[in-house]
């Protein structure tokens, strides 16, 4: 199933040989395992080509078997009628009668027959007479003879000799054959066609190990791909992931949440799947097309080259139809993301759509759009579906045109018959592992584009090293001062919004940050925090620039709760006590009991075990209550706090309110306020619009100049 | 599944029969030739054979081959237009029933879920169907009629066909019964990977400043580990599937070779050729017969996904609507006039009422308010009035009529409403303040602009690129919060309404602004009627009414000055927000 966001729009990358370089070097670890398992596919490869050959001379095995032994057939008539003649036959039966051994019946049997005899000149009908003639008599007219250590009496070579008279006469082969069928047993076993059972048996063993070899292989090999591949990707993640926490936040400011997203899962999911499916692939199929074309052309010139013409033609079409078809499945891809984010832009704005009478509007749309995928739709399945067939067609055409020039050449003993069925068994391996190479170098493409993507989030630049910092500030021995001197700040080169700012906050002071919307407020937060380094001018911290402080050590000492509630999907537990250890259950209880949610969290199934989720039990105001908890089981000499929004219900609010105020005690707090009610009794209020400070000073200070803040502080008031 | 097949036409019907009887000819000229190869055999293998024979054998095989590919070509054709046709039509209904739909009913799925039944789940259909018209058809009539075909032409064979069909039917079924489950584990891994890099982007700051980043590198790293030790183990299982396969197939004719050496061996004379090609024709046979199989295999895995989305697709379709559109489209004689009269609601299936007896009335030109916290039923309160919603006892009359009575059309040309989330499409500035149609012509440019101007929004309009012409990206995600309401309260104001209902729509306003914008709406709105929810006490401090809401029962009913003295509900929220001193200096 295809996961949202997830295309299949072939992706071509920018240096497909440099991002191939970097990511073999990347598979270093795995190289042992790599090479072997690619030699493993090599050698399974080979045994897939020499086991068509065996078949065939098992083929030639079984087909020896098919004709009779003609030779030897006419040895043996030659030896009875040699024999025959030497017996001299006429006299012998005249002395046959008088001879008392025989019953009257025989006797007048034989005579009988004499008298026949005497008038037919013809040979074949004397023979045909003397078959006539009883056991007993014949044993005494003709001698056994011996052929190839088998006794033959007299009456099997009258037989013998009767068949092959009668066969002279009939045409039609089967009938012969089935003649043959009819030959005395003793004769039979002479002429029988006879299939070498040993060598069969031996060859049919060599076969299966060899069958049962490559198979093995096979699996071997891509039991370690898979494993290497997973491992390949089980890092790559690792790496992304602890990438994250080393680019600086401007990294993430820039850039969209939803490109890093895919690029840890569908990239790393290409890269890694592909690899594993078309190394392999690759290494087979070149082997087994090569090799193929090798084997034919050693086995036999001629009919190679009627195999690889016979396929060529089909294949310029496949590749022509592959062009072809990428274009409409880019196309019906385009148009299958066009037509579902219309339908998820109009399913969200359902409401609006209705209310505003927009709803024929956006039928004639959707029917528009609808159209052009059902054309791209068409157009792509069609072609795409067509591949397989020709495929198909292209294997069956060269079949035949194996089989008919095979069949000209064993007609004229140039080849054996074994050799077509070898022939058969190679235009397969030779078609398929073409597809699969075309196949196998576009999922590489793919694998390059995915894996550019991937390598270039790695090399993106990191936060300056902070190894040789040595100064560090204990949270515990902080009295609280801070100082900003003559800071200047942009967010782009060149650009200053915050141009020359000094202010001095002395212990457990409480500031206030106000300003519209957009105005800048959490680029002070930036700047406390070193989440951004400022460009000119000092923060100083119990008179310690955070120049000399290391990122860690400043984190160690705020506080932060802000607006956006983040708590992760995880127990109530986890989300409180978050990375601190050591927090025991009554603590938590008691910093809950503080903030006052602890009846709440009591109220919820499995309480402190509660899973947070996407659920609605807990709201918005009771999630920031829980936050200010976390922000209270850290505790640091400064708090940094953005006020809750506006989506909190009256009561929560006043918790949450209460809750902020337990923590600004004893602290240096900077306070994001949108309410300009709450902040009144601050000692410094910082007004900031458009991201600069425009007004410093205190409520009264402040309403007495008339300037900004008066005019935001009056407009809660106006209608 | 079969329910959804009743969306073919006619001609897809006529289509589809085609489609078999071609796959039957398609099947029957494979199955032939085979039965060329054999003659063929036959032929090389006598003596005295005419190698015009062969040719002959050879040139109905091509002919054959071809046929077959042409045939195979059609279908694949027919089968692409009758699959792609159904899902746009099936997506077209399944649309134009959301569309339909009241709100009650999209909650019921929710909007991600009918999202996903009108995009995935068509996909998942139309992709059985259209896999379905080529293998489902082929398969089974292939594995019969091969079968058919070998049946009588040694029994030793056949019973080897058998054992290696089995032999597949077993690995195919066992590794789909321990793989498949983990199919879905992985995904739901593959999401959980997912919400622990989104939790780690969203959250980056709250991470850093709590130096908890080995904390989250550590939850991601467990996370990882597992997912890859679940994929690791079903690419593991799947690595058998291709040489068991190639085994079998190899098995199979190595087998039917054996077997011929034996039989022949025994056989007299005549038997022979004929066996010797009879075992050829077998080892293509056979391979046909396993493929059939295997391939009938997938198929009865897919059905069952295919199923799940089809039931999922009839949900949709099958659901009433509980909005019935009224008749009348006449002109009404009052206007601008709202009134509530003893009105309950509660949700289709809840128990508890989520408003309950609420009465009164808004004339023409005044401005009515609600307030309350959060779900005491303000929202659903505003959201009777077009309708979004029925009411379950009592009515709810606009201009004198009933709302039940409307033609929807009519009712909505004279609201504007805007919602608490401000919804951008994408276009252009112009085009989403200009949205939608109020039975007057489409709106011009400079009441577009002007309606611009009032909702505060012509400075940062005039500041981007192309002006009103500028792109709006889908969902509005190139421009703020603030910027998107304001358009959003433009675009009602462009609409020229009686009514104008704003759900708690000034919220991510600040307070100058929003100050502004109602001074400006009030005054270019003199003469319509204004129905506003709203969270600050600041927004609503001068409505002519304010109506205070508490667990869906009004509490209280007067101006802000009444109120703060009658109303303890209202003097709370308004003490929460502001200080005693400013509630008096206001």
């Amino acid at each position: 199933m295809r996961r949202p966001g997830q295309t299949s729009i072939q992706e071509k990358s920018k240096d497909f040989k440099g991002s191939m370089i970097r990511l073999l070097n990347n598979l270093k670890p795995w190289k042992i395992i790599i090479i072997a398992s690619l030699t493993l596919a090599l050698i399974s490869a080979i045994l897939s080509l020499i086991a068509p050959n065996k078949l065939s001379d098992f083929t030639d095995y079984i087909s020896n078997g098919l004709v009779p032994k003609t030779e030897k057939i006419v040895e043996i008539s030659q030896k009875i009628e040699q024999n025959i003649e030497k017996s001299n036959i006429e006299k012998k039966l005249e002395s046959i009668i008088s001879n008392n051994n025989l019953s009257n019946e025989e006797k007048i049997q034989t005579i009988e027959v004499m008298k026949k005899m005497n008038n037919s000149k013809d040979k074949e009908e004397s023979i045909a007479l003397m078959s006539l003639l009883p056991d007993k008599v014949l044993s005494y007219l003709i001698n056994d003879i011996e052929i190839d250590g088998v006794t033959i009496t007299a009456k099997d070579q009258v037989a013998v000799l009767k068949l092959l008279s009668e066969k002279e006469n009939i045409k039609d082969k089967n009938e012969v054959l089935s003649l043959i069928d009819k030959l005395p047993p003793k004769v039979y076993n002479l002429v029988k066609p006879e299939i070498n059972m040993e060598k069969i048996k031996s060859l049919a063993i060599f076969m299966a190990i060899i069958y049962i070899l490559s198979a093995l292989f096979n699996y071997i090999q891509s039991f370690s791909l898979s494993t290497v591949s997973n491992r390949f990707a089980n890092k790559l993640r690792d790496e992304i992931s602890k990438k994250i926490n080393k680019l600086p936040l401007k990294y993430f400011d820039t850039h969209e949440n939803g490109d890093i997203l895919s690029r840890v899962t569908n990239d790393v999911d290409t890269v890694a799947q592909n690899l594993n499916n078309s190394l392999a692939t690759l290494v087979t199929s070149i082997t087994l097309f090569l090799g193929s074309m090798l084997m034919m052309f050693i086995t036999n010139w001629l009919m190679a080259i009627t195999a690889v013409l016979s396929t060529l033609v089909g294949f310029i079409l496949m590749f022509i139809i592959l062009g072809k078809s990428q274009k409409y499945f880019n196309q019906k891809q385009e148009e299958l993301g066009n037509i579902n984010g219309y339908i998820e832009e109009m399913y969200s704005g359902h409401n609006v759509v209705k209310a505003y009478n927009g709803t024929k509007e956006t039928f004639a749309k959707f029917e528009q759009l609808n159209n052009k995928l059902y054309i791209a739709n068409k157009k792509s399945q069609f072609l795409s579906g067509m591949m397989h067939p020709i495929m198909g067609f292209v294997g069956n055409f060269g079949y035949v045109m194996v089989c008919i020039v095979g069949a000209l050449l064993v007609i004229n003993d140039v080849i054996s018959f074994g050799v077509i069925v070898a022939f058969m068994i190679y235009i397969r391996l030779f078609t398929n592992p073409l597809s699969q190479i075309a196949q196998a170098m576009s999922s590489l493409q793919s694998t390059a584009a995915a894996s550019e993507r991937v390598f270039e989030f790695l090399d993106e630049k990191e936060m300056p090293d902070e190894s040789n910092i040595t100064k560090k500030l204990k949270s515990t021995k902080v009295k609280g001062e801070i100082e900003f001197k003559n800071v200047k700040f942009g967010y782009e080169p060149g650009r200053n919004i915050i141009k020359d700012f000094s202010v001095k906050v002395e212990p457990g002071q409480k500031i206030a940050i106000v300003g519209p919307t957009g105005a800048g407020k959490t680029t002070l937060v930036n700047l406390l925090m070193k989440f951004y380094d400022i460009n000119n001018g000092e923060i100083i911290i119990d008179g310690i620039s955070t120049k000399e402080l290391s990122r860690e050590n400043i984190h160690s000492l705020f506080i932060m709760v802000l607006q956006d509630t983040w708590l992760f999907e995880g127990s109530i537990r986890d989300n409180v006590k978050f990375n601190k250890e050591n927090v025991s259950d009554r603590e938590i209880w008691e910093v809950l009991r503080v903030v006052g949610v602890d009846h709440f969290v009591k109220t919820l199934p499995g309480d402190l075990d509660y899973k947070l989720g996407d659920n609605d039990t807990v709201s918005q105001g009771q999630k920031q209550l829980l936050t200010i908890a976390r922000g209270m089981i850290e505790d640091a000499p400064f708090l940094i706090l953005d006020e809750a929004t506006s989506n909190v219900d009256t009561r929560t609010e006043e918790l949450v309110q209460k809750a902020m105020d337990k923590l600004t005690q004893g602290r240096t707090s900077f306070i994001i306020a949108h309410r300009l009610s709450t902040i009144k009794n601050a000692d410094l209020i910082l007004v900031m619009k458009d991201g600069n400070i425009i007004e410093q000073g205190n409520h009264n200070e402040l309403m007495a100049r008339n300037g900004f803040y008066t005019e935001l502080y009056n407009s809660q008031f106006e209608l | 599944m079969f329910k959804l097949f009743k969306n073919f036409t006619k001609k897809d019907i006529i289509l589809i029969i085609t489609c078999i009887s071609l796959v039957t000819l398609h099947v029957w000229l494979e199955l032939k030739i085979p039965d060329y190869m054999s003659a063929i055999t036959q032929l090389v293998q006598t003596d005295g054979s005419k190698m015009s024979d062969i040719l002959q054998q050879g040139t109905y095989m091509i002919v054959c081959a071809f046929s077959s590919l042409i045939c195979n070509i059609i279908v694949g054709y027919f089968a692409a237009r009758i699959s792609s046709g159904f899902s746009v039509t099936l997506r077209k209904k399944i649309f134009e029933k959301v569309e339909n739909m009241g709100i009650a009913e999209i909650k019921k799925f929710s909007t991600s879920s009918l999202i996903n039944r009108t995009t995935n789940d068509v996909t998942q259909v139309e992709m059985l169907i259209g896999m379905g018209l080529q293998a489902m058809v082929k398969a089974p009539i292939m594995a019969v009629s091969a079968i058919f075909k070998i049946l009588n032409k040694g029994f030793e064979w056949s019973v080897l066909v058998a054992v290696c069909v089995a032999v597949l039917l077993f690995v195919v079924s066992t590794l789909m019964i321990i793989v498949l489950p983990r199919f879905e584990k992985v995904q739901k891994l593959i999401d959980k990977i997912n919400s622990v890099t989104r939790e780690n982007l969203s959250g980056i700051r709250v991470i850093r400043a709590f130096n908890a980043e080995k904390y989250q590198t550590n939850k991601f790293s467990n996370v990882n580990d597992e997912l890859t030790k679940m994929q690791m183990f079903n690419q593991r299982c799947f690595a058998i599937m291709n040489p068991i396969m190639n085994l079998v197939m190899n098995g199979l004719t190595l087998g039917i070779y054996i077997i011929g050496a034996i039989l022949i061996e025994k056989a007299g004379m005549l038997e022979k050729i004929n066996l010797f090609s009879d075992m050829v024709v077998f080892s293509s046979y056979g391979m046909h017969v396993i493929m059939s199989f295997l391939m009938l295999t997938i198929i009865f895995m897919m059905v069952p996904r295919a199923q799940i989305s089809a039931n999922r697709i009839n949900e949709v379709l099958d659901e009433e609507i509980s909005i019935k559109d009224g008749t009348f489209t006449e002109k009404t004689k009052e206007v601008g006039t709202v009134e509530f009269k003893n009105v309950s609601f509660k949700y289709p299936d809840a128990d508890e009422y989520v408003l309950k007896n609420i009465s009164f009335k808004a004339n023409k030109g005044e401005t009515i308010a609600f307030i309350g916290s959060t779900g005491s039923g303000k929202s659903t309160l505003i959201n009777l009035i077009p309708r979004f919603y029925d009411v379950t006892e009592g009515e709810v009359i606009v201009d004198g009529i009933n709302v039940k009575e409307y033609k929807q059309e009519i009712l909505f040309n004279k609201l504007g409403y805007v919602p608490q989330k401000a919804v951008m499409f994408t276009g252009t500035v112009a085009s989403n303040v200009s949205y939608g149609d109020n039975g007057r012509p489409k709106i011009e440019m400079d009441k577009i602009k002007e309606a611009v101007k009032v909702a505060q929004g012509e400075e940062f309009v005039e500041k981007m690129e192309n002006k009103y012409n500028s792109h709006i990206a889908r969902g509005g995600t190139n421009i703020s919060g603030g910027q998107k309401q304001r358009l959003a309260i433009a675009r009602a104001i462009a609409r020229d309404p009686e009514i104008y209902i704003f759900d708690d729509s000034f919220s991510a306003l600040d307070y100058k602004t929003d100050a502004i914008l109602r001074k400006e709406l009030k005054k270019y709105t003199k003469n319509a009627t204004s129905i506003i929810v709203a969270q600050r006490i600041g927004t609503i401090i001068n409505a002519d009414k304010i109506i205070v809401l508490d667990e869906g029962k009004c509490v209280g009913v007067g101006t802000h000055k009444q109120l703060l003295k009658t109303c303890d509900v209202y003097k709370e929220i308004a003490l929460s927000q502001l200080s005693k001193e400013e509630l008096e200096n206001a």
